[in-house]
């Protein structure tokens, strides 16, 4: 029996109709997959199927690795560097371009806000690939005064075939933080969507070809973890793997490395990250950048602000006014105008949600708002805010990921700092205050890879998230060749 | 009058007067070019306060094509005040990232009128109409996207103190002023502005009067791409008045400049003279071209007669001096003259012509003097020494042999498509004669050793060192003079630290009481 035909037609909550496509992007070709499997993506806001992908299984990981693996070698690795430049600024032009298509596509695959995936998600993704574009002329060596019989030099070269692994939390934006500087820096990739989300990157995939890259350079699979992900992880012909995703799966990855072929290995995993606010914070902005901490996404963030210390002097009217912030928070349709909270990811996340929050009630925590299903279909829970949480429970040591944020109050800023820095995670924190000295002491403290001052979530390309985003990035995507040249006397 | 008003004398010998508004300039063989007269100021085209107009010549045949409004003291005046009020008022508020994008604009657009640019290149300057596409035109665009990259990247360094919190800002400086030459008009101007908008700077830039017309037609587009008024200013005039008042004017904070080592030297004196504004020189250069004895001798008789006659010369860092080693001496001269006569030469117009007309009467009244002293002081002319043609500033490739060191041709920059070639027989020796001169802009060494190579390029005082080519430059890697031939390195990471001023903050984070 013949596979199914790549474009497949699906409605629209509106009533619109729109094409998808639902084969493997190999060597800018979509291709079924090998094995004939398919597995449906679920839409959140109801539970039911949209459409059945094409899985992709090892044979289909080879594939992709071997054209990747003729493609650096014979032809993308002699493109100039400006030259890649320009063709992922064509990339960025045509997401820009076709946005709304692809804001869709993600806002019915995942359950985001449409018009936050729109006006966020992908604006983000494109001031990604604009930025990292600008880098691909600028990969610069060093030349090293050594003695002098000898010219020493280095090269930053691409490392090869890159694979990545990305999570459904943000499919776009995670494939731009990846794929910009893996581009840029003159690697081939091979992309493994998440099984939740797999359907705005094979749309993404059609403007890849669009744009201009040759074939090979970027190939996009749709698979499970399992078997799929965990072979691309531990595959000999892949000289590097990025992954984001769960600190479980993330230990895997890192195994996978040492039991193949010692591949780099890069992970951003999850967090607890803790919000401090400081007796002199200025209490509504406080309130403000910690509310949208946590219940940006749907508290789908490995760095949601999903603690929070706050001074005692201050913990009940914080506590007033960030409940009320919450119940002001509109939960419903990804597709309505108003909507800021859609569905969580699926099943399985909805259900450790209320888990969690079952706990926190059973352990002792005080629900202040929230603690429930939302409405009876979907996968929809409500703003959920435990306050007198402490140290001990799993709501305030476990990373939940979803809208769930846990309150605890303390007295002293080393307290506060030391509370903060009590889980084993670090990704990121913030800190509210006015004072200045504080400011940057507790910043220098906080064993976190970002910390926010009077502010939360804010990114930039430029400053750099962890080892991702600004140049730092650059480091992840090259390796260091020294050349030593003998100059005979 | 209306600085839009044109008089145009074409290649035909046709008379003609337009407002160019409405009816936009004729070139020799393509469709009409559209062309502003005016100072563009404030993203406008204004007429110079006194009403001055200059002319600008077509060097193919020495004829009057424009008139165009020329700077005095009052508009650049002006022009500085509409730079600093920008400054202050938008750009110096204005994000990394959105400037970024307002220079890629620019670059699509200027790419879009790609044809036209060149073409109006070859008119004013005389290059040949594939130089100015493929190369000036084509570099002009690739650096402003190479700079609009640069932007959002203009990084500080937290530095590790005790007792504080240490950190750097690379700040942007203000109002910079620049002043090009005219033998490379465009690219000039986007070595200059280019990073300059990058690093968050405004800019008044100064043409030559001898090549106006380019960055007149870059000056009307600049507003399209969306650039703030007084964000960029590009005035004509001549370096006496416009450039004096540009180089001594106390909001400018920085000057750039490029042209001859004379007058390189008042403008450092402007800048001393006035308010110790940063500048930056490139100057002009002398450039030796060693051709060791195992040098691939096709190659190098190919890259020496490029490192010479590209540009008629005009190049700063042309490889005027020519020294090869005595076991290919006479091969290398039998090749070199041969391809230096069979250059082709003529209108810049036909594709298939190399070398155009020399930029103007007073250069090539200059050049021809040059050869006369070198024929007076017993140089012997191996081929060419003379006008070509007889109607434009046309001069026949000339190579001299059996020159001597102290001998002028030697000594002095020409400027033009004039190569002096030396014989010597080792490395000491050549390496001695290759810093007889005061200049050090650039040099170049064939070799297949690639000790030699190294060796030699070590040794070489020098901004740039080719091997086994000349004239190669790239718009990330950077170029600039050692000795007379300047100071500031362009192009590449280094043209940022032209255009940034560095300031240090120190936090203390010590404090004798501390709160809860």
């Amino acid at each position: 029996m013949s596979p199914p035909a790549d474009l497949q037609t699906i409605t629209l909550p509106s009533g619109k109709q729109i094409q998808v496509h639902t084969h493997l992007f190999i060597n800018n070709e979509f291709v079924p997959g090998t094995s004939g499997k398919t597995f449906e993506t679920i839409n959140p806001t109801n539970g039911k199927p949209i459409i059945a992908v094409q899985e992709a299984t090892e044979a289909d990981v080879d594939k992709a690795v071997a054209v990747a693996t003729e493609c650096f070698e014979k032809v993308w690795k002699k493109v100039a560097a400006a030259e890649r430049g320009k063709l992922i600024f064509k990339l960025a032009d045509l997401i820009e371009r076709d946005a709304e298509s692809l804001a869709i596509l993600e806002a019915l695959d995942n359950g985001k806000s449409y018009k936050i995936a729109l006006e966020g998600d992908i604006v983000d993704s494109v001031g990604c690939y604009r930025y990292f574009a600008g880098w691909a002329d600028k990969i610069h060596g060093k030349t090293i005064e050594t003695t002098n019989d000898k010219l020493c030099y280095t090269r930053h070269e691409p490392v090869g075939v890159v694979g990545a692994i990305i999570p459904w939390n943000y499919p776009i934006m995670m494939s731009a933080w990846k794929l910009a500087p893996a581009l840029a820096c003159g690697n081939c990739i091979v992309l493994k969507t998440s099984e939740y989300t797999p359907l705005s990157a094979l749309k993404f995939a059609e403007l890849v070809k669009e744009a201009g890259f040759p074939p090979g350079v970027v190939n996009i699979l749709s698979g499970y973890g399992s078997p799929t992900g965990a072979y691309l992880a531990s595959h000999p012909g892949v000289s590097k793997l990025a992954f984001t995703g769960s600190t479980l799966t993330g230990r895997k990855i890192l195994e996978s490395s040492a039991k193949s072929n010692l591949k780099k290995i890069q992970l951003e995993l999850g967090g607890k990250s803790a919000n401090i606010v400081c007796a002199d914070a200025d209490l509504d902005e406080a309130v403000k950048w910690t509310t949208a901490g946590i219940f940006n996404n749907h508290g789908q963030s490995c760095n949601a602000g999903s603690r929070i210390y706050v001074h005692e002097s201050l913990a009940h009217e914080f506590i007033e006014r960030f409940k009320k912030e919450a119940l002001a928070i509109k939960v419903g349709d990804p597709f309505h105008e108003e909507t800021f909270q859609g569905p969580q990811i699926s099943q399985v996340q909805f259900d450790k949600i209320l888990g969690y929050i079952e706990s926190g009630k059973k352990e002792g925590a005080r629900v202040v708002t929230g603690g429930a299903r939302w409405g009876t279909v979907g996968y929809f829970v409500q703003p959920t805010v435990f306050a007198d949480c402490k140290d001990e429970m799993k709501i305030m040591q476990e990373e939940i990921f979803g809208p769930v944020v846990s309150i605890a109050t303390f007295k002293t800023v080393e307290e506060a700092i030391e509370r903060a820095n009590g889980t084993s995670y670090g990704l990121a924190g913030g800190v509210f205050t006015k004072d200045l000295s504080t400011a940057i002491r507790v910043s220098n403290e906080l064993k976190a890879g970002t910390v926010w001052v009077n502010c939360f979530d804010l990114f930039d390309q430029q400053s750099g998230f962890g080892k991702e985003l600004g140049e730092y990035a650059l480091h992840e995507y090259t390796q260091v060749k020294s050349v030593k040249i003998k100059i005979d006397p | 009058m209306s600085p839009t008003i044109q008089h145009f004398t074409t290649t035909k010998g046709v008379k003609i007067t337009r407002d160019a508004a409405n009816d936009p300039v004729s070139s020799p063989i393509f469709s009409p070019l559209p062309v502003n007269t005016g100072l563009f100021i404030n993203n406008e085209f204004v007429a110079a306060k006194d009403g001055k107009t200059l002319d600008t010549v077509n060097p193919s045949n020495g004829k009057v094509i424009a008139k165009v409004s020329e700077a005095g003291p009052e508009d650049v005046d002006l022009a500085v005040h509409a730079a600093e009020k920008a400054y202050n008022d938008v750009w110096s508020k204005t994000s990394g990232k959105t400037r970024s994008r307002l220079m890629h604009k620019l670059a699509d657009i200027l790419e879009s009128h790609a044809e036209e640019l060149a073409q109006i290149e070859t008119l004013d300057n005389g290059k040949g109409i594939s130089f100015s596409r493929g190369f000036d035109v084509a570099e002009l665009i690739q650096c402003f996207r190479y700079y609009a990259g640069w932007a959002d990247k203009i990084h500080g360094k937290v530095i590790d103190t005790e007792g504080a919190f240490s950190f750097t800002r690379h700040e942007p400086i203000g109002v910079c002023g620049a002043i090009i030459p005219w033998n490379f008009p465009l690219l000039m101007l986007a070595w200059k502005i280019a990073p300059a908008l990058a690093t968050g700077n405004t800019v008044v830039l100064k043409t030559s009067e001898l090549t106006p017309l380019s960055g007149l037609k870059f000056a009307s587009l600049v507003a399209e791409a969306g650039f703030p008024p007084g964000v960029i200013n590009i005035i004509t005039g001549y370096g006496p008045r416009a450039g004096d008042a540009l180089a001594r004017h106390s909001k400018v904070g920085k000057i750039a400049f490029t042209g001859s080592t004379n007058v390189g030297r008042l403008v450092m004196k402007a800048a001393a003279e006035s308010n110790l504004k940063k500048v930056t020189l490139e100057l002009g250069g002398k450039s030796p071209n060693i051709i060791f004895d195992d040098a691939d001798l096709d190659e190098a008789v190919k890259w020496a007669h490029h490192g010479i006659f590209f540009n008629h010369g005009q190049t700063c860092c042309a490889g005027s001096r020519v020294y090869v080693q005595e076991g290919v001496y006479d091969e290398f001269l039998k090749r070199f003259s041969k391809i230096s006569r069979d250059t082709k030469i003529g209108d810049p117009f036909d594709e298939g012509n190399f070398q155009g007309p020399q930029v103007s009467e007073t250069q090539y009244n200059r050049i021809m003097s040059y050869i006369e002293h070198g024929i007076k002081e017993g140089a012997k002319v191996a081929t060419g020494g003379k006008r070509h043609g007889t109607e434009g500033y046309f001069i026949e490739p000339t190579v001299f042999t059996d020159v001597k060191e102290d001998m002028k041709i030697m000594q002095e920059e020409i400027f033009g498509p004039v190569v002096a070639v030396a014989k010597f027989k080792t490395l000491e020796e050549v390496i001695e004669k290759a810093h007889l001169t005061e200049y050090g802009l650039a040099a170049a060494v064939f070799t297949q050793n690639v000790t030699k190579a190294l060796e030699v390029s070590a040794l070489l005082k020098a901004g740039t060192v080719w091997v086994n080519c000349v004239n190669q430059l790239d718009y990330n890697t950077p170029f600039g003079g050692y000795r007379q031939s300047g100071f500031g390195r362009e192009n590449g990471k280094y043209a940022l630290d032209n255009y940034t001023q560095i300031k240090t903050v120190k936090v203390n984070l010590t404090r004798s009481t501390r709160s809860t």
